[in-house]
């Protein structure tokens, strides 16, 4: 059975921005999946018609086989939800926060008060459960929020952007959970604007631009379309660039370029004709973010 | 389901409940300060110089007005600003999301702004005692006029919560609207001593009808029959709670 099944779905704005037209997408029980495009693609609104806080204009849409038409409430019980911006109330405590969500979501206050414990936990709050919410730092919020949408043990969670303007540490904190409560079984669908985050975690991916999808595929074999990888090279000196200009070379700084390097070249040729050209290299590593360029093509084509 | 429909409900008024309690300053405080002033300055003050009103001293006669004041305004009160600040914080997405169907919200809400009218009330009621004598003639009166009457306003002012845009237009209905209707309401006078032409006007303010329905619970005397004060508590009730449905299944103020 697939977790979300999306067929023809249209939105039009009341002020006449049509922001879905006509997107088609099916997800996978137990998928990594992530969801591409610029700003004002259409993410958050695909999102917003997932959960109940945008009505669609057109269009067919399941979640695990529930139709939000006729079975909206079991549809819904099946996902949590981490927005982009907090949404939470300010002034209430951390443990409230995420136990009344789970009345809201009808699970008793007795197995709430215990299943918040494990969450809290998990997710580094515990020490924190009496504290305001408004007194937590950007990262603790975010963490808050993974355990407000996981409270009532959702079959999927979306995240519409999690990791924007969190620290690195933070973000990698994050993957690591992520990818342990999806090998745990739990779809995860995500929206992002870092396409390292969906090299590094996505099994699926698609690509929203203007309301449609304009490219579905698995992560792997997209990234075996970038014909060339990026690497970051550091030399001891900077040198003139003229010999190595098949790299289309940038330089970053007196000791630092970026250069391009084909699929099938051998990696030996290519620090042979860098050493050949005076460079002393210090350093040389992938930059990762292959589909950044694959991405911007398709965005702006 | 129902189960979890009357968890849901129960989520919803345990944290209106903690929220009152959070801010008792707020929410508790005032109004027995400013209902206090009232039994001072016009019961003490000024009522000791105006004349029984059906054999009732005026102070014992505007307790039961000063009680549903208190009662009306904080349901109202509680469900506007809470309802309003959920909207604006976006935690009303929080219930959103969730299964629970919307009449569990409202409901919710409502009960919320019930929860405070009531605890309210009896605060004032306790402070009339040291002004008053307490006489309660038909307590079912009492009681079915305080529950109906804080429903109907919270329903109100759920509606007034969905509509705003901004805390000005949270503001707006309880500076412009409800405050006036309450003064008009017949909390400080009979409507009988008023002129023909207000005596009718008045009718047409649903005060009249939950001062007088709950004035005849005390003294058993009313300036409108209660059997149709209660009719006309219920129909409001209907028509606000059928109001608030159709909001929130179109999603108006609520969602894209």
């Amino acid at each position: 059975m697939n977790a979300i099944c999306i067929k023809g779905l249209v939105k039009t704005y009341r002020t006449g921005t049509q922001a879905l037209k006509g997107v088609d997408l099916s997800i996978a029980d137990g998928d990594f999946f992530a969801l591409l495009g610029a700003n004002g693609a259409g993410k958050t609104t695909i999102i917003g018609i997932l959960t109940g806080l945008v009505t669609k204009t057109g269009g067919k849409v399941e979640i695990f086989g529930h139709d939000i038409d006729t079975d909206f409430e079991a549809a819904k019980k099946s996902i949590g939800v981490v927005p982009q911006e907090f949404n939470f109330h300010m002034f209430e405590q951390v443990q409230d926060i995420v136990v009344n969500q789970a009345g809201y979501f009808g699970i008793d206050h007795k197995t709430a008060l215990k299943d918040s414990q494990e969450i809290l936990k998990r997710v580094g709050l515990w020490e924190k459960r009496k504290a305001i919410s408004r007194t937590l730092s950007g990262g603790m919020k975010r963490r808050l929020m993974i355990a407000r949408g996981l409270i009532h043990h959702p079959r999927m969670l979306i995240l519409d952007e999690p990791t924007a303007g969190v620290d690195v540490e933070l973000r990698h904190g994050m993957w690591e959970y992520l990818r342990q409560i999806n090998a745990a079984g739990t779809t995860i669908l995500l929206t992002t604007h870092y396409l390292e985050e969906v090299e590094q975690m996505c099994n699926n991916c698609a690509i929203i631009k203007e309301g449609e999808i304009v490219l579905l595929d698995n992560v792997r074999h997209l990234l075996t379309k970038v014909p060339q990888d990026t690497y970051r090279v550091t030399v001891k000196e900077m040198l003139s660039l003229d010999q190595v200009r098949s790299f289309n070379p940038v330089k970053i700084d007196e000791h630092t370029l970026d250069i391009e390097i084909q699929k099938r070249e051998e990696l030996n040729e290519v620090i042979l004709k860098l050493a050949q050209s005076g460079f002393v290299i210090t350093d040389f590593h992938p930059k990762g973010n292959r589909l950044e360029k694959l991405f911007l093509e398709i965005v702006q084509r | 389901m129902k189960r979890d429909y009357y968890i849901a409900l129960k989520t919803i008024v345990r944290k209106e409940t903690t929220r009152i309690i959070r801010i008792w300053t707020q929410t508790l405080l005032p109004p027995l300060i400013t209902q206090t002033l009232y039994f001072v300055i016009f019961g003490k003050f000024i009522g000791s110089q105006v004349a029984a009103i059906h054999g009732v001293s005026y102070m014992e006669f505007i307790v039961p007005g000063l009680v549903m004041m208190a009662v009306i305004s904080n349901a109202y009160g509680n469900v506007v600003a809470s309802f309003y600040g959920a909207k604006f914080q976006r935690n009303i997405e929080e219930i959103l999301i969730s299964p629970a169907p919307d009449w569990v919200i409202i409901v919710g809400y409502a009960l919320g702004g019930v929860v405070r009218g009531v605890v309210v009330g009896f605060l004032v009621f306790g402070v009339s005692l040291f002004f008053a004598h307490a006489t309660v003639t038909h307590w079912w009166a009492v009681i079915l006029f305080t529950l109906f009457s804080s429903v109907l306003f919270s329903l109100a002012a759920l509606i007034n919560g969905i509509f705003a845009q901004n805390f000005d237009e949270v503001a707006f209905f309880q500076n412009f609207i409800l405050t006036p209707l309450i003064y008009l309401g017949g909390v400080f006078y009979s409507i009988h001593s008023l002129p023909q032409a207000w005596q009718k006007i008045s009718l047409y303010n649903p005060l009249v009808y939950m001062v007088n329905g709950f004035r005849y619970g005390f003294f058993g005397f009313s300036d409108v029959d209660p059997g149709v004060c209660l009719v006309i508590l219920v129909v409001l009730t209907a028509v606000l709670m059928a109001i608030n449905l159709f909001l929130f299944k179109k999603g108006i103020g609520l969602k894209n």
